[in-house]
């Protein structure tokens, strides 16, 4: 059973073609993983081993040092909660126990219909805007414990714009067949590029 | 309190306007600063121009002379860093560190998701000048929206005839390839960047042998540069080293993003002339901070990104500039600095930070992923009221298998104590394991008395809550 959906392969194979070294694809079809399923499956770490010539024990190496992957299902809404100094010193503790009971879980815990899982997580570089927290990797900023609970409602009932987990960036990038100067794998290449040869202090 | 001055930017949450010159955030006023319309409209791609114009050597000297100390955290000076590639090895890389994670630091993600096209062409004049035949730029993966406005970027530029084949019909030609982390926060360091662009688990490298520019991706010349770095190029390639180094001073010139978060009244991101500003300018000044939250008195602040050793008011007169910070015992760092008002129970704020060290320790070397986690939970237990007297010796006794000798901090004129210089020894591979160490060493430098009080019982309650399990 192939994992990766027709058009997701076809997306694989030019994430692959734009890096000197197929295995440098590995976190990024990693995350295309997530994307399709919303958690890394044995059969996702599988294939992708063999999109990139390696074996699933190194892609679960690599996947499992990197926080965000997920090796069991989470909530369709991932919620971190920041609980890093400047956050701390701003009110985190108090958000995380408000948001633990307006959840019913405890961090690290999903809500038994799938929609949640809450975290607490690490500085996430909105510190003047602290306490802050993601959902799904995008930001709130100077949370209340009243607009935690306005965003749950919001989210359980589909009210905003956040894609489900898995799901990063919603803009892919693609280089245009014709303008693209395609990888110089370190092996291949022994001379300087062009630019830095033809100009001979001429310009 | 006089009146603030300075503007807050909706669109670009914790950033304020004021009167400094703008070298990177000059674009940030307009709500479509993201955009190529924008950006062709407000100088944009100008400098590449310019650059193209030159010869690659011509624009590396302009980048020397700027004296452009790099943001990412080192403050190195990119142009002579650029300069270590080793000659006639190629091909050479770049790779973009975008993967903004220090505690305190905020202003790599406004600049990637409100002026992409600013780095972009930064990055475009890197390659130019150094001779790069790939970019890989590395945005840390909690940053959904940043990927969104820079992947958008690349494909508008791209179709623009700015990044490709034959950029701007010139014989300079170059890919820029958007690639993304996925949580681990000592990727940020540049060979634990480049191990995690190579599939790798992203364990930083031994340096020696290890310098990117000699030793890379892939084996080759690398040049890793922070987005801050990168985003000055086109200021400096379109007005001239000299126009930036009359900003500032001449070991810091030009301008320097700075985020202030903590105990103030108005946290904000600010561009500050590097090298003149000083901390009190930021904290209390009437176009940045205002003064400390309710008129309290400041306790503490955290100078440089949560890895730097703490400051009190009596250092509040050192300007952003390394050669004065670092023998007053810390560093100017990622441009971050946090601040403890006198409410703040200082273990407890001590551990917010040592927690998270500890917790992103890769585990390579043993002083850090040993010594990380029982200086949390020996801290811990202290914060806790469990702490003993003798858990405070064993919090230096453990920091010193990190750290031999004396560790950097600040005077302390009212207690006799005086300052240890920058840096400090290690027996670890990176700066994670000294980083869990800081926060205990200089808060119990700097105040003990917290931490006997804890331990014998009879401190006041802790303010703040800190997450058990993250
Ligand atoms: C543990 C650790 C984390 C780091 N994190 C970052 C980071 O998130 N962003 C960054 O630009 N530099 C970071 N650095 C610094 C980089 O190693 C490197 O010095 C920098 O990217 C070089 O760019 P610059 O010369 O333009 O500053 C970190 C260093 C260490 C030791
Ligand atoms: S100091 Fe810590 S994070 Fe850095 S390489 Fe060693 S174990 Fe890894
Ligand atoms: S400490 Fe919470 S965002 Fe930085």
């Amino acid at each position: 059973m192939k994992f990766f959906t027709d058009e997701n392969s076809e997306l694989a194979q030019e994430i692959i073609e734009r890096y000197p070294k197929s295995r440098s694809a590995m976190i990024p079809l990693l995350h295309l993983a997530q994307e399709q399923e919303g958690w890394i499956t044995d059969e996702a770490m599988a294939e992708i081993a063999e999109l990139v010539g390696t074996t699933s024990a190194e892609v679960l190496g690599t996947c499992s040092f990197y926080e965000m992957f997920k090796r069991k299902p989470v909530g369709k809404y991932v919620i971190n909660i920041c609980t890093t100094m400047s956050c701390a010193l701003m009110g985190a503790g108090d958000l995380m126990k408000h948001a633990e009971s307006r959840l019913g879980v405890k961090s690290g815990g999903s809500t038994s219909d799938g929609m949640f899982t809450l975290e607490g997580a690490e500085c996430q570089a909105a510190c003047t805007e602290a306490p802050c927290l993601q959902v799904n990797y995008r930001h709130q900023y100077r949370v209340t414990a009243d607009q935690f609970d306005q965003l749950i409602e919001e989210l359980a009932s589909s009210d905003h714009d956040v894609p489900r987990h898995g799901v990063l960036s919603r803009i892919r990038q693609h280089i245009p067949e014709d303008r693209f100067v395609r990888p110089t794998p370190p092996d291949e290449v022994v001379s300087a590029p062009i630019w830095m040869v033809t100009d001979g202090g001429e310009k | 309190m006089n009146e603030m001055t300075g503007t807050p930017i909706p669109h670009a949450p914790g950033f304020i306007a004021n009167e400094t010159p703008r070298i990177v955030t000059s674009r940030f006023d307009y709500e479509d600063s993201h955009t190529l319309t924008r950006y062709e409209a407000t100088g944009g791609y100008e400098g590449l121009k310019k650059a193209l114009q030159r010869t690659p050597e011509e624009v590396h000297n302009e980048v020397r002379d700027a004296t452009l100390l790099g943001r990412g955290g080192a403050g190195f000076p990119a142009g002579v860093k650029w300069g270590f590639c080793p000659p006639e090895v190629w091909p050479r890389y770049l790779v973009v560190n975008g993967d903004e994670s220090e505690p305190g630091t905020y202003k790599d993600r406004l600049l990637m998701e409100l002026d992409p096209h600013q780095l972009i062409e930064g990055c475009l004049i890197a390659c130019y000048a150094v001779g790069l035949s790939q970019c890989f730029l590395y945005i840390r993966g909690e940053m959904a929206v940043a990927q969104e406005r820079v992947a958008q970027a690349l494909n508008d530029a791209y179709a623009a005839g700015y990044i490709g084949k034959n950029i701007q019909d010139s014989d300079f030609s170059v890919d820029i390839v958007l690639h993304w982390g996925a949580g681990a926060y000592v990727v940020g360091e540049e060979t634990a960047l480049i191990e995690s662009l190579e599939g790798n688990r992203g364990m930083p490298r031994l340096k020696p042998p290890y310098f990117p520019a000699s030793i890379g991706l892939y084996g080759q010349p690398t040049i890793v540069n922070n987005v801050e770095t990168l985003s000055n190029l086109p200021w400096i390639l379109e007005h001239g080293a000299e126009a930036f180094t009359s900003i500032g001073t001449e070991s810091s010139p030009g301008t320097r993003m700075v985020a202030v978060s903590g105990h103030v009244k108005r946290p904000g991101v600010y561009e500050i002339v590097n090298g003149t500003t000083t901390f009190r300018d930021l904290l209390y000044g009437s176009d940045m901070c205002g003064g400390i939250r309710d008129d309290n008195q400041l306790k503490a602040f955290v100078p440089g990104g949560g890895s730097a050793p703490w400051f009190t008011a009596d250092q509040l007169d050192l300007p952003f500039e390394a050669s004065q910070v670092g023998p007053q015992g810390s560093m100017l760092g990622s441009g971050a600095i946090m601040v403890m008002d006198e409410t703040t129970d200082i273990p407890a704020a001590a551990l917010t930070l040592t927690k998270f060290y500890a917790h992103e320790s890769c585990g390579k070397c043993v002083p850090c992923r040993e010594g990380g986690t029982w200086l949390e939970q020996i801290l811990r237990r202290v914060v806790e009221g469990r702490g003993t007297a003798r858990d405070l010796e064993l919090l230096i006794e453990v920091g010193e298998t990190i750290c031999p000798g004396d560790f950097p901090h600040a005077a302390v004129p009212s207690k006799g104590i005086e300052a240890v210089p920058f840096p400090y020894r290690m027996t670890t591979i990176c700066f994670v394991g000294p980083s869990a160490f800081a926060p205990i060493h200089s808060a119990l430098t700097l105040f003990r008395e917290e931490f006997e009080a804890k331990v014998a019982g009879n401190d006041h309650p802790t303010m703040i809550e800190v997450a058990v399990d993250v």
